[in-house]
């Protein structure tokens, strides 16, 4: 079990940072979405795995998963869809704006850039 | 009156003129003058205590933690000062009020003002020194905002930017001094720090302190080398500069220098380093003033001499050097504000400032004459004025200098500055009212209205009175001069008087008077040869010194950040990956103390399927929208999950999400292309993969190694699991951590949220109100569209659908407290069902029935949140304290209520609104031009690929 949920973890990871590496919008969105799967599974994970006993007391119950993970990753989720969609309003906006939607800024060559604005 | 109150006045103050401005200048006029007046007042109203030798004192801890503490302290020399502060500004409000012109926005102007005195006031009554530091960043940003105050102006700017960069960079410098002398006494408080003269002194840190310390004080005070921004910040409006520029601001460094005399004076660091300065910066300033051509620079010049003697003063580290400096301070306000305002009417009445411009103005400005000659004598020491008294006890105090073993130097070199200083107030007094009257002033001047003429003429009868009775002033100086003593040394006994004998100073001062007379009568040539002399322009060196430092920033900082998101992403990379290694280096790793637990088939499949879905998108991304029907399993895989480990919560919330989520995806991608197209070579992608399976394994192998051993210490988890129900009334820990244990994290989060979504509203915005919505209007879409813009199954389904998900929202939220459930997944389930309404009905159908702008939603819900959290304050429970009980209302059974309900009302109101925005914002993207706005949502798309056939209107008739 331990092992399915840690190469679950690596497998959204590596997925995630390579379709960031493509670096155009869209893909970027989709793999900062697995990378955020990826990081909250992490994170609730650091709560160890443990079947059939959620954090609701119930009489006669002795022992219980580890609730302080799960409140944090709950919130975790909700903030990452709020960051999900700024990036992507971002993205659309960038790309409606240029036609383009590349991620990096296409570089310049030296001394015509930045320099040259007020 | 309450030390706070004088302090507050001010600050609270500065609202007013800016509100009033609309009521005329008067009313903006005279309600700061009023709100000075108080305070003014209620510092009168501690003069009794203070007279008796008393120090007024007011505490309230703010970061005790930190030894940061709202304390504040009245002595005589903080009487002294806030005297100075608040008086001569009531005289400069008075005078400011006759002075701006109609187009001078005169709220703002007031509102700067009251800021500065407020952060000036709070300065010298300041007891801790950490909150010192905090008035005193304020006087440097306020004083930015009045030197720039005719913002048309480009000197008024860059003199803004000058003196907010040389006094900012003094005042961080004096932040690491006070730091370091804080950590030596062991406590922020002056009045501990005072009675520790030996420790502090013997420390090795003291002399970094002293000049640290020093560097503040001589950049707020315009020593040299740094007395350059003083002349420039001259471009201010007059009242500005008399109020700033002379009598208050710029004796902040002195004020300083003079508290922490007692802890600081008397080793020969100081002496050295304070004496130089000063004796430097008061020669230099008079020579350089003698040359000037604009009144205000002669002043300026004049006032950094001055600022110098006082400093040179306190150098000597002796009570009556001490002594003779408060007086001078004293003396020199009252004649230096006075000249300010003189040279503001002359500007004002004769639209010149230059004196080769001016002359002859004696019979044209009687009134001015008088008040600005007897101001200019004081200031060359002539007897019978209040500035000879002063400077014979300077001289008399020179002559027991000795500086780098020369005893001459110091009295040669006071008397050079004396020398000059005459010379300077000669040609001020000869040049601009002496003389015959001329024909060629660009105005015609004449005396002002009492309104201009009034304040300096107050000044001026204190200049007198001080002058011709110095027994008036004696006790004032000598009360003052023991509070910065600090019994530390004995206050003088020598007697304030005119007539000291035949001492070294009366001839010192008569050579001074005779030399700058002589001066005067060789000028002409004098000023020929000054102009020929080569000298360094302080302002094109700091130019230089800016110009040098913003390159190198940038020659830095270009390369790192050039634009590309992969490069900073790199960066960042690299230094986690780095710190990763050295926890690993250095760190060790346990045997493992878990059993691994078995997997059954169902948790296999679910692996494969969110593997398999993982992979696909990898593979497959090229296809967007197949890419959004894979990261949906990928979703609901993870969800499943955490079912299945647990967390009942997490899987109710990740699965909302993951729906809002696809739905916004859906929104964007239709503005989007379709397809990714293939571009990257394939040794890129090769190096791609590498570094994900790189990272994917260093994740897998950090995640299996943890998952194996338990945690180090014991989690605090424990004590949630023990207090949910004793604590926080509920079973649902998950629930409890949020709205009560961990209350204010939930707080600040749902405010991000809120915050994202007024983020994704405004850029929308943006968007609609650029080029781009033309665009967006005339898109044509890039599919065929169907037929039935609004399927009418999905019309009504949704409709008769919607109070079943509201009722099953408003459940999960009733039962979140204690079973799995609350308010972030109940507004995420009630934002599901709202959007519905918009897929299924239309945008401009849903949104003419919505009654609350969904900004409202998230305001309320932040609103209601934090006033919950408020309420615990009324029965004197810290910020956020929750608390239950249980009701019984017949003939239902026993219920529980508890704030923390309240708390997750808020929490559920911000999710709302700020899901509801953010899509809303989207969907406003997505109208087109072509497409009729329709209040009848089952209508037929007329824009369709092939209309239908159209009706006849003769066959619909028939």
């Amino acid at each position: 079990m331990e092992f399915l949920v840690a190469s679950a973890i690596g497998v959204l990871t590596a997925g995630g940072l390579y379709l960031v590496l493509r670096l155009r919008t869209f893909p970027v969105i989709l793999g900062i979405s697995l990378l955020t799967y990826a990081v909250n599974v992490f994170l609730f994970a650091s709560g160890r795995l443990t079947l059939g006993a959620p954090p609701v007391l119930r009489d006669h119950m002795e022992t219980y998963s580890d609730p302080l993970p799960q409140a944090l990753v709950l919130t975790a989720i909700v903030i990452s869809f709020g960051m999900t969609a700024v990036v992507v309003m971002i993205g659309l906006g960038a790309f409606l704006g240029s036609e383009d939607d590349h991620v990096d800024d296409q570089i310049e060559a030296p001394g015509t850039g930045a320099e040259d604005k007020p | 009156m309450s030390l706070f109150f004088i302090v507050a006045l001010p600050f609270f103050g500065a609202l007013l003129p800016g509100l009033m401005n609309s009521a005329g200048r008067a009313a903006c006029g005279g309600v700061t003058f009023t709100v000075s007046l108080v305070a003014f007042i209620g510092l009168l109203t501690n003069l009794p205590s203070v007279l008796a030798g008393e120090v007024v004192m007011a505490r309230v801890e703010w970061i005790p933690s930190l030894g940061l503490n709202f304390t504040l302290m009245l002595d005589g020399l903080g009487f002294f000062f806030a005297f100075l502060i608040l008086g001569i500004g009531l005289l400069i409000i008075a005078y400011a009020r006759h002075y701006l012109s109609r187009d001078d926005h005169m709220g703002e102007f007031f509102t700067y003002l009251l800021l500065f005195q407020g952060a000036m006031v709070g300065i010298v009554l300041s007891d801790n020194i950490l909150l010192l530091l905090v008035f005193w960043e304020l006087t440097s940003l306020s004083s930015f905002l009045l030197i720039g105050y005719w913002k048309h102006l480009p000197e008024g700017r860059q003199g803004a930017r000058m003196a907010l960069a040389v006094t900012g960079m003094g005042g961080l410098a004096m932040i690491g001094g006070m730091l370091i002398l804080g950590q030596i006494a062991g406590s922020y408080d002056l009045s501990v720090i005072l009675q520790n003269k030996e420790l502090i002194q013997a420390s090795p840190y003291y002399v970094p302190a002293l000049i640290l310390i020093l560097l503040g004080c001589f950049t707020k005070s315009a020593q040299f080398p740094f007395h350059f921004w003083l002349p420039h910040a001259m471009a201010a409006p007059t009242p500005v500069s008399a109020y700033l520029h002379s009598a208050t601001m710029v004796k902040a460094g002195i004020f300083l220098m003079a508290r922490m005399w007692p802890v600081l004076s008397g080793t020969s660091e100081w002496f050295i380093i304070v004496t130089t300065a000063g004796l430097v910066t008061m020669v230099l300033g008079a020579v350089i003033a003698l040359f000037k051509h604009d009144l205000k620079a002669l002043l300026a010049f004049s006032t950094v001499s001055h600022l110098g003697l006082i400093t040179m003063l306190l150098g000597t580290g002796t009570a009556f050097g001490a002594m003779a400096a408060m007086f001078h301070i004293l003396n020199h306000a009252t004649f230096k504000a006075a000249l300010f305002m003189s040279a503001g009417i002359i500007d004002h009445e004769a639209h010149t400032r230059d004196i080769r411009r001016l002359g002859g103005l004696r019979r044209l400005m009687p009134v001015t004459f008088v008040i600005a000659v007897l101001a200019a004598l004081s200031m060359a020491g002539i007897p019978f004025l209040n500035g000879f008294l002063s400077k014979e006890m300077m001289l008399e105090e020179t002559t027991h200098t000795v500086l780098f073993g020369m005893p001459w130097l110091v009295p040669a070199l006071a008397t050079l500055g004396s020398l000059f200083s005459a010379a300077y107030c000669f040609r001020f007094i000869g040049h601009v009212f002496l003389g015959p009257v001329r024909e060629d002033y660009p105005s015609k001047p004449h005396d002002p209205g009492s309104g201009l003429w009034l304040p300096p003429a107050i000044l001026v009868v204190l200049v007198v009175v001080i002058g011709v009775a110095p027994f008036l002033a004696e006790p004032f100086v000598k009360l003052i001069t023991a509070s910065v003593l600090y019994g530390e040394a004995e206050v003088p006994k020598a007697y304030f008087k005119i007539w000291h004998g035949l001492v070294p100073a009366l001839f010192m001062s008569i050579a001074a008077v005779v030399g700058g007379l002589a001066l005067m009568a060789v000028f002409k040539p004098l000023l020929r040869l000054w102009e020929t002399t080569p000298r360094p322009e302080a302002k094109i060196i700091f130019g230089a010194i800016v110009e040098a430092a913003a390159s190198l920033a940038q020659k830095l900082i270009l390369p790192l950040h050039n634009g590309a998101f992969s490069r900073y992403a790199a960066i960042g990379s690299i230094a986690i990956v780095a710190a990763g290694f050295h926890a690993w280096s250095t760190g060790t790793i346990a045997a493992p103390t878990r059993e691994m637990q078995s997997a059954g088939p169902v948790p296999i499949a679910g692996w494969i399927m969110l593997v398999a879905a993982t992979g696909g998108m990898v593979f497959l991304h090229r296809n967007r929208f197949l890419s959004l029907i894979l990261i949906g399993i990928v979703g609901l895989m993870v969800s499943i999950g955490f079912v299945f480990f647990s967390a009942p919560d997490l899987a109710m919330t990740q699965f909302t999400v993951e729906v809002v989520t696809i739905i916004l995806l859906l929104l964007a991608l239709n503005f989007l292309p379709n397809r990714t197209p293939v571009e990257s070579s394939v040794l890129r992608r090769v190096r791609d993969v590498g570094v994900a399976v790189a990272g994917g394994l260093a994740a897998f192998t950090l995640a299996y190694h943890y998952l194996l051993r338990d945690a180090v210490t014991t989690p605090i988890s424990e004590f949630h699991l023990a207090n949910s129900y004793k604590g926080g009334g509920g079973t649902n820990v998950v629930n409890v951590i949020l709205v009560d244990f961990r209350g204010f994290d939930t707080y600040g989060e749902i405010i991000v949220l809120g915050i994202a979504a007024l983020l994704i509203y405004a850029l929308t915005e943006t968007l609609l109100s650029g080029p781009v919505r033309a665009k967006l209007l005339n898109r044509l879409p890039d599919q065929p569209r169907a037929g039935d813009m609004h399927p009418m199954m999905m019309v009504v389904l949704t409709r008769v659908i919607m109070p079943v998900v509201l009722m099953v929202g408003f459940y999960i939220f009733l039962r979140g407290h204690n079973e799995p459930g609350g308010g972030f997944i109940a507004g995420l389930i009630v934002s599901i069902a709202v959007v519905m309404q918009y897929m299924a009905s239309g945008f401009a159908w849903a949104s003419a029935r919505l009654k609350y702008p969904y900004h409202g939603v998230i305001g309320a819900g932040v609103l209601v949140a934090g006033l919950t959290g408020i309420g615990s304050w009324f029965v004197s429970k810290p910020f956020l304290t929750s608390d239950f009980t249980y009701v019984r209302i017949p003939p239902f059974q026993e219920f529980e209520l508890a704030t923390a309900a309240l708390f997750d009302v808020g929490v559920f109101l911000a999710v709302v609104g700020a899901v509801m925005l953010s899509l809303e914002s989207f969907s406003r993207l997505a109208r087109r031009s072509e497409v009729p706005e329709t209040e009848h949502a089952m209508d037929i798309d007329p824009s369709r690929d092939d209309p239908p056939e159209p009706v006849e209107p003769a066959k619909a008739g028939a």
